[in-house]
């Protein structure tokens, strides 16, 4: 029946962004698009989230925290590059700090270009996220993987 | 006949017999150990022997036994003056010679014409207090055997007093007996000062100064209810020239309230309701079996006993109101207090002042129902928290400290111990359990007589399950990783009574239809010649919830510990900044470590803010009725 | 009305417990995508389906289970069923204390659940649940001591049948379990110790370590316990059923406007007022009652 596309709850990590992406991922909320219109939830929990929303690229201070905020999370969960930045690093990509994109750290699957991320495209890329995770949960369930971790 | 005098004599006996040198620690062991199955057996007996018998009188020559009581009270008087001049406190002198004058000029003035029919008697409600005494002592005084050793190793600077130890607490069980048997009101009032002292020394046990300005409180505190008393007890023979229990309870109510009010105000101080709490508060230095067995289980009980039993001479009088409304105000202010507390004792004994303030409350009530309730909550009570104390007590060792915050992951450390702790914590607050299922009784008494007490029943039970939940969550909290397990050095003996207590704690609940009909109601039914009447559903549903508890909680707990696989388990949500379980990544790339601490909420409850509103309000209440008494 | 009251009346007690374990979850499931569709448009937003509660459960339910200690979800198991329970009893028409008491068993659980993880939010959360139930106990108990002094029982199939208009005799107690009935929704301004909301200053309080098919227990649990909050309600109007069922309901809307128009309180302010509100409202009522006995 599809449940996992019929409630996606977004955990949003903000690696090194600029902020332009976040108010765009926050706008997205907003009675103007209202992603809750699908079930999406914003919660602040990795524990209760299937979709991790990173923007911003991957620093030498935040990679460890990506990684642990991905480990907490419960399977089946897909990752989303929020911005240009948190797709390949963009203009930061050769500071010396910067590894670049999310996916140097994390196995990404959907990326939302722009600078910054438009809401329309945000919730684009969300929606394509939840027929990941379905895919996921599809694949999961076939290899009689839901019984163990 | 012979079992209460056995009961009493017997222990008394066997406490000069622990004074007795020559006796090596294995034998003295090995005589302990029969010496407490015999003081629970006997009690049992008695229950058997008398379960379908209503209460039973007796006569005993006793003019050799009074001057031998006198004797014994002089002498203590003289020992006591004497400690009391050799430390400098000159008012427990004081309150000593005030109370010898008055029952030597007693004695002297109508001692002789004095015509006692029957000095001792037995009914359900002693039956109950005897169990209690003996079931409860006995296994207390077995734990002491494996506890009492470690103390001293951790005090090095505490004289080795064992002997004396022993003593004392099997001196106290004798008079307990004593007072529970006593009809003779001369007799009760005896063994009541014999625990008063017996409290006194014990508390005075570590002999440093602060066990000793706390054992002099209580002392003090004591004395003035033993004044009081005597000073009862010489106006009711004067008044009616009665001096027996059972005669003042058939005696015209009007001519024998002022005796009866005394009585009470002796009950009052000796179970610490407001305003004579802080005796009960500084007795948590003493030796915990002490804690357990006196302060907690079963001298405090006494207070209320009597209270309980004089109550109805007191039925619908404005002191009756009175004693109601000191008792509300014990209860729900303590129970506020022990919110504040980290001190694990001292929550204990707010707790314990707390519950008995409900029983007093109870009392004043005196409807069959608002009765049958007090005594489940006595018997609920001494179970649960005499258990708590132990646990407590053993803790304070492993842990070098008694401070509930120093408790964390306590079920990781102390697992087997933790399990027992959180079966006297349910047995105190949680649903099917004594102590809730006694509220929910009161809370019917209270409110078919007295919507006042309803609702500081409301807020008082609230306050109750805050102390205890956030305790309860402290020790059972549970991190990943190894903690170091303290357990093995708990001796045998201390398993022995932690599982007596632990199990009669669900026993208990699980007889409590048994004891309600068979022991509890036909003296309700002597007393008001009707029984409360109970919800058989009710009964029935609280039976499934318990039932299915004992069944649903060691299943549910094996299943998740061996069955269950289909996890994977994570970390602690800390932000993403995990470093490991216990610690994460602060400023500065620090490491910083979790610390969890619970509320206490000082600044709403705090001792020093509500501790004198009780003692003020309580005074009030309580000069109001002696008041009417007068009147 | 009487069709309902004599179907009511047909069922006998484990068929009317049956009813109840089987129905609340689908109402309270109900209400509850009621309520956030509602919250969205008072938000000028469109708002989730009014099934939304149902997916995210049957999703939570499917998700993998991660724990952070082998025993945290026992606690949670335990508190659905007691809250279970209780709801059964209530509706069985069985005593009303012992409902009460067997909801703060459960609610108990709930609280151990919280501090066993050991996590810094969780234990907040916890703390902070035992302060919202010590600031609603009282007016909880004194309910029903209200209950009993208009109908002279505490049981719930009696108070029911009562043939006077409760509210009439009790309007102090019900304003004050209107506003003790807040934090029990947990509902803004008293969303102390967990939220439905998205944004809290401790994560997601009391539930932040309790995941997939444990969340979803947790959230079964609340639209037992809504539903079961709500028969009580009904108790107040019971003389005529109808009105009662929607007094109900108005009172679950006027609780969502309640949420939509306040801030969250701090618990000092949560605890104090409750306590306060109960005092002057509750207490009040009752005296009057007593004296006018
Ligand atoms: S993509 Fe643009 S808006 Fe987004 S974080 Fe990078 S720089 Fe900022």
């Amino acid at each position: 029946m599809g449940w996992f596309k019929r409630s996606p709850w977004i955990l949003h990590y903000n690696a090194t962004s600029c902020n332009g992406c976040d108010i765009e991922l926050i706008a997205s909320l907003t009675p103007l698009y209202d992603l809750e219109r699908f079930g999406i939830i914003n919660t602040g929990n990795p524990k209760h989230a299937d979709i991790l929303a990173v923007t911003g690229s991957v620093n030498e201070k935040s990679t460890q925290v990506v990684r642990n905020l991905y480990d907490q999370m419960p399977n089946p969960k897909v990752v989303v590059a929020v911005g240009i930045c948190a797709t390949s690093g963009c203009v930061f990509q050769d500071c010396y700090n910067v590894q670049g994109g999310v996916d140097k750290v994390l196995p990404v699957d959907v990326y939302i270009p722009g600078c910054a991320a438009r809401p329309e495209a945000i919730i684009d890329g969300v929606m394509k996220a939840c027929e990941i995770l379905e895919e996921k949960y599809a694949q999961r369930k076939k290899s009689g993987k839901l019984a163990e971790s | 006949m012979n079992a209460l005098i056995f009961l009493i004599v017997f222990p008394l006996a066997v406490s000069f017999l622990a004074l007795v040198p020559p006796l090596s620690l294995a034998v003295r062991k090995g005589v302990g150990v029969c010496v407490n199955i015999v003081l629970c057996a006997v009690p049992i007996y008695l229950l058997v022997a008398n379960l379908d018998q209503g209460p039973a009188y007796f006569h005993l020559e006793s003019t050799i036994i009074d001057i031998g009581m006198l004797i014994v009270e002089l002498f203590i008087a003289g020992y006591l003056i004497y400690i009391s001049f050799t430390s400098k406190r000159y008012l427990t002198a004081l309150l000593v010679i005030v109370q010898s004058v008055i029952m030597v000029s007693f004695e002297f003035t109508s001692g002789h014409g004095m015509q006692i029919e029957h000095s001792l008697f037995v009914d359900k409600f002693s039956i109950i207090m005897a169990l209690i005494v003996g079931i409860i002592g006995s296994a207390i005084c077995l734990y002491a055997i494996g506890y009492l050793p470690e103390y001293h190793e951790h005090y090095r600077e505490v004289k080795d007093r064992r002997r004396y130890f022993a003593f004392l607490m099997y001196l106290f069980l004798a008079a307990m007996f004593g007072i529970v048997f006593s009809n003779n009101l001369m007799w009760l009032y005896f063994f009541w000062e014999i625990t008063t002292v017996c409290s006194f020394l014990l508390i005075g046990y570590r002999d440093d100064e602060p066990s000793r300005e706390s054992a002099f409180r209580a002392l003090n505190m004591n004395l003035v209810g033993g004044v009081v008393f005597a000073i009862g007890l010489v106006n009711l023979y004067s008044s009616s020239g009665i001096m027996e229990l059972d005669k003042l309870l058939q005696t015209d109510k009007g001519m024998v309230l002022l005796p009866a009010v005394c009585l009470a105000f002796a009950g009052l101080v000796k179970s610490a309701q407001f305003p004579f709490s802080s005796w009960l508060t500084g007795a948590m230095v003493a030796p915990t079996p002490v804690s357990a067995l006196l302060h907690s289980s079963t001298m405090v009980k006494a207070g209320v006993y009597l209270i309980l039993r004089v109550a109805p001479v007191m039925e619908n009088t404005a002191a009756a109101k009175m004693l109601t409304l000191i008792g509300g105000v014990s209860f729900l202010v303590t129970a506020l207090i022990a919110i504040s507390q980290s001190n694990a004792k001292k929550v204990l004994a707010y707790s314990t002042i707390s519950n008995l303030g409900l029983i007093v409350a109870c009392a004043g009530v005196n409807t069959a129902a608002a009765v049958w309730s007090a005594i489940l909550l006595i018997i609920f009570h001494a179970v649960a928290k005499s258990l708590l104390f132990l646990c407590v007590g053993i803790v304070e060792y492993k842990l070098d400290s008694r401070d509930i915050e120093d408790m964390d992951y306590l079920i990781m450390r102390l697992p087997k111990l933790t399990a027992v702790m959180m079966t006297g914590m349910a047995g105190m607050f949680l649903a099917p359990f004594g102590m809730i299922i006694s509220k929910f009784i009161t809370l019917r008494a209270f409110v078919e007589s007295n919507p006042a007490m309803a609702i500081i029943l409301a807020y008082g039970s609230a306050a109750t399950i805050f102390f205890w939940t956030k305790w309860m969550g402290k020790i059972m909290s549970i991190r990943h990783g190894v903690a170091e397990v303290v357990e093995h050095r708990v001796s045998r003996w201390e398993w022995i009574t932690l599982g007596i207590l632990a199990v009669a704690t669900v026993v208990v609940c699980l007889a409590f239809p048994f004891f309600s009909f068979h022991v509890i109601n036909p003296y309700l039914l002597e007393v008001f010649g009707k029984t409360p009447v109970v919800d058989a559903f009710n009964v029935m549903m609280v039976f499934i919830i318990m039932v299915g508890l004992l069944i649903i909680l060691p299943l549910g707990l094996l299943f998740y510990a061996f069955v269950d696989k289909n996890y994977k388990r994570v970390g602690i949500y800390l932000g993403g900044g995990n470093i490991d379980n216990i610690t994460f990544e602060g400023a500065m790339a620090s490491t910083q470590p979790i610390a969890l601490k619970n509320y206490y909420l000082e600044k709403y409850f705090g001792e020093e803010r509500l501790f004198n509103v009780g003692v003020f309000v309580s005074l009030t209440l309580m000069i109001i009725m002696f008041g009417v008494a007068v009147i | 009305m009487n069709e309902l009251y004599a179907l009511i009346k047909s069922l006998s007690v484990p068929e009317r417990m049956l009813a109840f374990v089987i129905l609340a979850p689908l109402a309270g499931g109900l209400l509850s995508g009621i309520d956030r569709k509602l919250s969205a448009r008072l938000q000028g937003r469109y708002g989730p389906p009014v099934l939304q509660p149902f997916y995210d459960v049957m999703k939570l339910l499917r998700k993998e289970r991660i724990i952070v200690n082998k025993f945290q979800d026992f606690p949670i198991v335990l508190f659905l069923l007691f809250t279970i329970f209780s709801g059964a009893l209530f509706f069985a028409g069985a005593d009303l204390l012992l409902t009460i008491f067997g909801l703060a068993l459960a609610g108990t659980f709930f609280v151990l659940g919280g501090f066993c993880v050991s996590s810094p939010y969780s234990h907040l959360g916890a703390e902070r649940e035992i302060i919202q139930t010590v600031a609603y106990e009282p007016m909880v108990i004194l309910m029903a001591v209200g209950m009993y002094q208009v109908t002279g029982s505490f049981r719930v199939g009696t108070i029911a049948h009562h043939h006077a208009p409760l509210i009439l005799y009790l309007p102090g107690v019900f304003a004050g379990f209107l506003y003790i009935l807040t934090i029990k929704f947990r509902k803004s301004p008293f969303d102390l110790s967990m939220s439905h909301h998205a944004h809290q200053e401790i994560v997601r309080g009391i539930t932040t370590e309790f995941s997939g098919p444990a969340l979803a227990l947790i959230e079964i649990t609340h639209w037992y316990e809504v539903m079961l909050l709500l028969g009580m309600v009904y108790l107040f109007f019971a003389f005529n059923p109808w009105l009662a069922v929607v007094m109900a309901l108005a009172t679950y809307l006027f609780e969502i406007f309640i949420d939509m128009n306040y801030a969250r309180f701090k618990w000092q302010l949560t605890f104090m007022s409750a306590w306060l509100f109960t005092a002057v409202a509750g207490v009040s009522n009752i005296i009057v009652l007593s004296l006018m006995r």
